[in-house]
Formats: C-alpha cells, structure tokens, sequence
C-alpha cells in the first residue's frame, strides 16, 4: 500500500488509513464483465491467455452477469442500438463499478461517423480508462488495467487516458549466421 | 458472359425491355417498374436463364438527375448456378413509387428488400412484413439517401454531458482521431484530421455551431495536433 502505510516500530503492526486499505483490496479483486462486440475482443482474449495472463492483475474471473460485476469493459462498436442494452447493463450492474472504454470505437467511435454509431461510450457511461489503438496491444490493455487499479487505489474518478505506447523496434531472428536477410 | 441471358429477355418482352448494357462482363438489362415481377420471374423460371441463385437487391440513389429521370434505382442481382451466367435487372422509382416485391420468386428477397427500404424508402409492394431490419423503429428517415445530413444522428439514449477536455490525445497518425472527423471543414479544404471539439480545444478554431459557420474563406492550415509519446 506504500506511503499510505506506517510500520509501527518492531510491534509488528502497521496503521493505515481504511480508504487506503479499502481502495487495496478492490483493486486486486475486479471481476470483469467483457461487454464484447466487435474485432478488438480478439485482443481481450490474447489479453485473458496465457501468455499476458491478466489472471495476475485479480482481473482475470469474467462474470457473465453484471450483477455479480465491478469492472466494466466495453470492447468494440457500440451502436445506436445497443446504446440501451449498454446503458441498462451498467446501471444493473453493484457500486463500486468501473468502466473501460478497450480500442478506439469503444472510446470514440472510431472511423464510423456516422449515423449509426455511438461516438464513445462515454456518452453514454461514465468512463474510467480509456485505451486506444485498432485494437490496442495485450501490453497497453493490461497498462490501461494497472492504470485503473492506480486510479482506485487512490479513489480517482476522473477519466484518464492511456498514452500512446512506443513499441520496440524490431529485430531479425536470425542475422549473425547470415540465414535471413539483412532487411528488418 | 450472360449475353444470351439479355438476348432471351429482349426476345420474349421485345420492347418492355428499355435498355441493355454490357460492361466488362456485367450484363444489365432496364426495365419499367410495372414490369419488374414478370421479368423477375421469367429469370427465374425459363430453362434457358434459370437464376436459381438470388444475391441481392440494392438500390443506388441519384437525386441531381430529377425530374427527368426517377432518383432511385433498384438493382436485382441473380446468378445461374447450373449455366454460370449472371445477370443484373434494373429499375428506376421516384420519391414514393412502388415496386413489386420478389418474395414469391425468390424466398431471399425478403430481408434484402425490408434492408433496401430500411436504408432508401423505397417500399415493396406485396411484401409479407416490410418492417427495418438494421436501423431500430425509433429512426426517422432513411441514412443512405444522398440527402441525409452526413452527421445526423439519432440516439436512443440521451448522450451525457461530457466536455471536449475528456477527449483523449489521439492523432493524426494513429490514423484514428479521438472524435468525430469535421466533414464541412475536409470539404473545404482545410483542418484534415482534427475533430471539431479538439480543434476548438487547441484552439485551432473558435467554438462556432458548423450549421452557421462561414466555410467560404479557408483559414490557414492549423498545426497537426500534438500527442504525448511515452519515451522508450
């Protein structure tokens, strides 16, 4: 918990205060609901397997009702249509409840301006975390999560964006045997 | 490749048939709505056309070539399976005008014509149950019509009151600007790839309505907007 926690000497005992601790022991515990819609749900999965593993965040349990939720993440295009069946969600869904808008037609639209589409979900629920990207990478999903769980460990509220990641560059498996071509 | 297809309908309607056209393999026969069933019919039931395959009905919209011509056209496509031919039959209806429906020729008509009317207006006659498809009741007009406002739309639920300073720094070259594109201002030639709210944020431009905005004189060329890179 860090600063917010004070090691009484060798008493074995440690004072904090209880949103602090409170604010801990949400953040470990997000059961998700995957509101998934379109093509970014892909990288939601990748997100969920084995190899980004989101399971070590205590984000990984899906509830498949929003009534046994916390963390909402809406993944892909939301339409006019479904504007109402999202809205409902949320509103079914227990305080204390967070929202993140996954991929860029979740949080804006996306390149459907048009009249069909939601242009971000936050204009229709509150959002907590913003992610983009088309789709974002499993690694700037789980830095949008761990940005979230700062953001309720300090009982923060206030939208917040994930930056724009800077990937490393890339580079050729094989090139000191002289196998793969010298072209990255 | 289907040109004895137009040659059979030319034989058998003679003059009902109002033009042909051939184009790149892309054999297109007009007709008169009036005549739109039976030459449906006729593709489908002669031996020598036998489009048993039904792909779509689709209607193109021209509203500048009113009056003289009807704004809409309908578009039938159907393939032959068994002869490999494929043919599209074309009619034009106006603002209001009926067309016969296909469901009793071909069962698939049915939800490409309830689209077709759902996105154009243009109603069928006959149809068993002419409700929209893809748009929900509460939508007025029809989106794909030239002369729909571009921007339009029509939420169901009311949107939240939530300033341009939640939008995100998304930019030019994500490709995919955090909001929506300003289409009057692309069309004037200026201001490419900024969203309204974002330029009137950076102040790019003044926080005009676009419906009584002068688009006449075009400003100078605003800065790319700028986004914060993680340093690596």
């Amino acid at each position: 918990m860090g600063d917010m926690t004070t090691v009484m000497g060798d008493s074995g005992f440690a004072t904090t205060n209880f949103d602090a601790l409170l604010g801990w022991a949400r953040k470990y515990s997000l059961f998700q609901y995957p509101f998934v819609t379109a093509c970014c749900g892909m990288e939601h999965m990748a997100t969920a397997g084995s190899r980004y593993d989101i399971e070590r965040f205590g984000a990984g349990a899906p509830r498949f009702s929003p009534r046994q939720s916390d963390l909402l993440w809406v993944v892909g295009t939301i339409t006019q249509k479904q504007a109402p069946a999202l809205r409902r969600i949320y509103e079914q869904m227990t305080d204390p409840k967070y929202v993140i808008a996954f991929g860029t037609c979740a949080s804006c639209g996306g390149f459907y301006d048009n009249y069909t589409t939601v242009p971000g979900i936050d204009k229709i629920i509150p959002v907590d975390v913003f992610i983009p990207g088309c789709p974002p990478r499993p690694e700037a999903v789980l830095d949008g999560l761990i940005l979230l769980m700062e953001k309720i460990q300090n009982g923060d509220r206030e939208p917040a964006v994930l930056p724009l990641q800077q990937l490393p560059p890339l580079v050729a498996l094989r090139n000191k045997q002289g196998s793969a071509k010298e072209s990255a | 490749m289907s040109k004895k297809v137009l040659a059979r309908l030319q034989e058998r309607f003679a003059e009902k048939i109002l033009s042909v056209d051939s184009f790149r393999g892309d054999d297109e026969a007009t007709v008169a709505p009036a005549d739109w069933l039976a030459c449906a019919r006729f593709l489908h039931d002669d031996p020598e056309c036998a489009m048993d395959h039904f792909i779509d009905i689709t209607i193109a919209d021209y509203p500048e070539r009113e009056p003289e011509i009807p704004r809409f056209d309908v578009l039938l496509f159907v393939r032959s399976l068994g002869k490999n031919q494929r043919v599209r039959l074309k009619t034009r209806v106006g603002e209001g005008e009926e067309v016969d429906t296909l469901t009793s020729v071909w069962l698939g008509a049915d939800w490409t014509e309830r689209e077709a009317w759902d996105m154009f207006g243009v109603r069928f006659r006959g149809h068993p149950d002419l409700r929209r498809i893809l748009l929900y009741d509460e939508f007025v007009g029809h989106p794909l019509r030239k002369d729909y406002p571009i921007q339009k739309t029509q939420p169901l639920v009311p949107y939240r009151d939530v300033g341009p300073s939640k939008l995100a720094p998304f930019g030019p070259d994500e490709g995919n600007p955090f909001g929506r594109i300003d289409w009057l201002a692309r069309m004037s030639g200026r201001n490419l790839q900024v969203s309204p709210a974002i330029a009137v944020q950076q102040g790019q431009r003044p926080a005009l309505s676009v419906d009584n905005e002068d688009l006449s004189t075009p400003q100078s060329q605003p800065q790319p907007a700028q986004t914060e890179r993680k340093s690596s």
